[in-house]
């Protein structure tokens, strides 16, 4: 059933406009004073300001590759976040550890890693996915180049951003 | 000065031939403008500021604008006949000359026209308007009344008669 | 007449001085004063929305900010830089005709604006013409061209539209601007505007009659009981003049929801920038007749012109500083209205097409038409008959 909503009746005062008008004036004038008093601030003004120091644990920010605590890279190449990555920006060339390596009973490490930071969508499918915790998106969300190759991050750039991790972290945890 | 009524009479010439030479409807219609434009010039050499304002005002502003906003709602479709109406075409070179025949015998009979002009008095040359003014509120006053009603009328007359149209169309009124 | 006795016959000195006024007044101030316009419109409406607007844009290879003063020239280039482009369906000679046909009838009109009394005993007016108020509105009229030009040469229906809006709602308010301006016309008995505001310096401004012999205790009785009729016709003159230069609550022409971007849709580059400081330079033409026809111009409130003339003691001669105070005086209120203009731009919601037409021919016309037989009666009452 349709509902008619009635049209409100106008007093003589409302007909006029004027006080309401004024009233809107005031408003908005109220508005900038505020600012111009500086009272309240919003924005914020960037390259100055940053919101670092504010941003939450959570925040999913540049992808990056981590070490453990012996120095050793958590990555095994099992390329699952190469399958996983929704815009397919992981690129992994696997590479065999020599025998003779400390770590040679991991058997494989990536000798190739890259992540295309023009593709990658910042979802964090690659860090659920990653069987050895060894990929985790951190807070750099600053990624600017000024072409196509310097967008694309290698490994040596990924282990500098994610850095060393120590133990063993529970993912699932809100505050990794 | 004379410099300046040449330029602007031969604005005002040439403009008003591209009216009738013109074929866009558009075209004319701003052509007209001008030529308006022009004899306001002119009325400001002779230092008759108000009627050429009143001239703008009234012609270029309101009326002309009027005119272009109907021009442009109707189709314009450039007529691309170049056929040569005879008739008219001889008919209108047979009022052409007729006109300015007459315009000849007039003018040369208006001896006042040979004589030199008498020099415009300096005092009154700033004080067109309050001239204009008083000349037609004490001398022609009841002539203006009578403009004013005949204006009234006609106004009230358009009024009822979009009205009545508005009626018989549909409900929208 | 020879040839040589034309150039012998013009004198040179008024129109060299005339050419350096227009020269000074166009290039220095009026142009200057549309950029920073929209400078300030932005930055106005920002802090009105609690944001910050262009505040970077300053001095170019430095740190310098000055509060975003340099925007309006990067603004500038960027007009000038961007693609001219034409598009193919339009009528091309209208289309390249209407931009500058609405840029210089709103530079034109600032030609009678009395924006300073005297400076080394020149008049501070490039044409002090006894017609001043019915000039502005002839050569106002004619800026409905441009628009209606570039909504019809544009060739596309929002352009049109747009253009068929604006031209019958410049018609609809210019009637009742006119009638507005009447009373007062009336109560100054004076068509010049240079003239208007020497009485106003005098005697009171129109909305603010309150020294010489306009004061109530100096027996300006009638200019007491004109307030009311001089308050209608302010009301009116102002709302019509936010309709005639298109601003926002009545700027149906350009309204962005339902036309695009109205009557030029079609234009860019610096085409499009000739529109847009169109606009803003109508408004300061604006609000320069609305502070000389109620504000009183370029004169100091409650006497202080007449005080200022003992001071320097010739009476007849006003000193240069104070013309250079009377200038300034005239760009402060004209800025102020300026930003009066802007604020209710970022407070009004747009009107509806069917709203402003009432509005103007059923409220404003009758209320004009009315407002001057009370000025006309007020007169007759309390003023002595004309001799």
């Amino acid at each position: 059933m349709p509902i008619t909503v009635e049209r409100p009746k106008l007093t003589l005062l409302e007909k006029f406009y004027f006080p309401a008008i004024i009233k809107g004036l005031r408003i908005t004038i109220g508005h900038a004073i505020r600012i111009l008093r500086r009272k309240k601030k919003v924005t914020m003004q960037y390259p100055e300001e940053k919101w670092d120091d504010n941003m939450p644990e959570y925040y999913r920010g540049a992808p990056a590759l981590v070490t453990d605590e012996h120095g050793r890279e958590r990555c095994v190449s099992c390329q699952l976040c190469e399958f996983i990555c929704p815009p397919r920006a992981i690129t992994i060339i696997p590479e065999e550890i020599p025998s003779d390596d400390k770590w040679s009973k991991v058997e494989k490490r990536p000798k190739e890693f890259e992540i295309d930071m023009i593709r990658c969508i910042y979802c964090g499918m690659c860090e659920e996915v990653c069987p050895e915790q060894a990929i985790y998106l951190r807070k750099d969300y600053a990624i600017t180049g000024h072409n196509r190759e310097e967008m694309v991050h290698d490994k040596e750039k990924l282990y500098e951003i994610g850095g060393v991790r120590e133990g063993l972290v529970n993912k699932w945890n809100k505050l990794k | 000065m004379s410099l300046l009524f040449y330029i602007f009479s031969g604005l005002m010439l040439g403009f008003g031939l591209m009216v009738i030479v013109c074929r866009n409807p558009l075209s004319s219609a701003l052509c007209l403008v001008i030529s308006f434009l022009g004899l306001a010039a002119l009325f400001v050499t002779l230092n008759a500021y108000f009627i050429s304002v009143i001239q703008i005002l009234v012609y270029t502003g309101a009326v002309m604008v009027l005119f272009l906003f109907i021009i442009m709602l109707l189709d314009i479709r450039e007529e691309k006949s170049k056929d040569w109406n005879l008739l008219a075409l001889g008919g209108g070179v047979i009022v052409l000359f007729g006109f300015v025949a007459q315009l000849i015998s007039v003018l040369g009979g208006f001896d006042e026209g040979k004589q030199k002009m008498v020099p415009f008095p300096e005092d009154l040359s700033h004080e067109d308007v309050k001239m204009i003014g008083v000349e037609i509120f004490t001398n022609y006053n009841f002539h203006l009344q009578v403009l004013g009603v005949l204006l009234l009328v006609a106004t009230i007359g358009v009024v009822v008669l979009s009205r009545q149209q508005g009626k018989e169309g549909s409900e929208n009124n | 007449m020879e040839a040589g006795n034309i150039l012998t016959s013009i004198e040179v000195m008024p129109i060299l001085i005339s050419f350096i006024k227009i020269v000074v007044v166009i290039f220095a101030v009026i142009l200057p004063m549309v950029a920073y316009s929209v400078w300030a419109e932005r930055r106005v409406s920002a802090v009105i929305q609690e944001r910050v607007g262009p505040n970077r844009v300053g001095i170019p290879f430095t740190k310098i900010g000055l509060f975003g003063l340099g925007q309006p020239i990067a603004d500038g280039i960027k007009f000038l830089l961007k693609e001219d482009f034409t598009p193919g369906h339009v009528n091309k000679l209208y289309y390249w005709l209407a931009p500058a046909l609405t840029m210089v009838p709103a530079l034109l009109t600032c030609a009678v604006l009395p924006f300073g009394s005297e400076l080394f005993g020149e008049k501070m007016v490039i044409a002090d013409l006894n017609v001043g108020p019915l000039f502005v509105f002839a050569i106002a009229s004619l800026s409905v061209y441009g628009i209606v030009l570039a909504g019809w040469a544009s060739n596309s229906k929002y352009s049109f539209l747009g253009g068929v809006r604006s031209s019958s709602q410049m018609i609809s308010y210019e009637i009742s601007l006119g009638l507005s301006l009447v009373p007062v016309l009336l109560i100054f008995g004076e068509l010049n505007l240079s003239e208007i505001v020497r009485e106003q310096s005098k005697n009171g401004w129109l909305l603010l009659p309150f020294w010489g012999e306009g004061a109530i205790w100096n027996g300006g009785v009638d200019r007491f009981f004109l307030l009311f009729p001089a308050f209608i016709a302010f009301i009116v003159f102002t709302t019509s003049i936010f309709a005639e230069t298109n601003r926002l609550p009545f700027d149906l022409p350009e309204c962005e929801t339902e036309l695009v971007a109205g009557y030029h849709t079609e234009y860019s580059s610096m085409k499009f920038a000739l529109f847009f400081l169109g606009e803003y330079a109508a408004m300061i033409i604006g609000s320069g007749l609305i502070v000389t026809l109620f504000l009183g111009g370029w004169s100091l409130p409650f006497g202080l012109d007449a005080y200022l003339m003992s001071v320097s003691g010739d009476p007849q001669q006003i000193p240069w500083w104070l013309g250079l105070i009377h200038i300034g005086t005239f760009l402060a209120k004209v800025i102020a209205f300026i930003l009066f203009f802007i604020w209710v731009r970022w407070t009004l919601p747009r009107f509806r097409y069917d709203q402003l037409m009432k509005l103007g021919w059923i409220i404003f016309f009758e209320l004009a038409l009315v407002n001057i037989f009370i000025t006309a009666g007020i007169l007759i009452l309390t003023r002595d008959p004309a001799p």
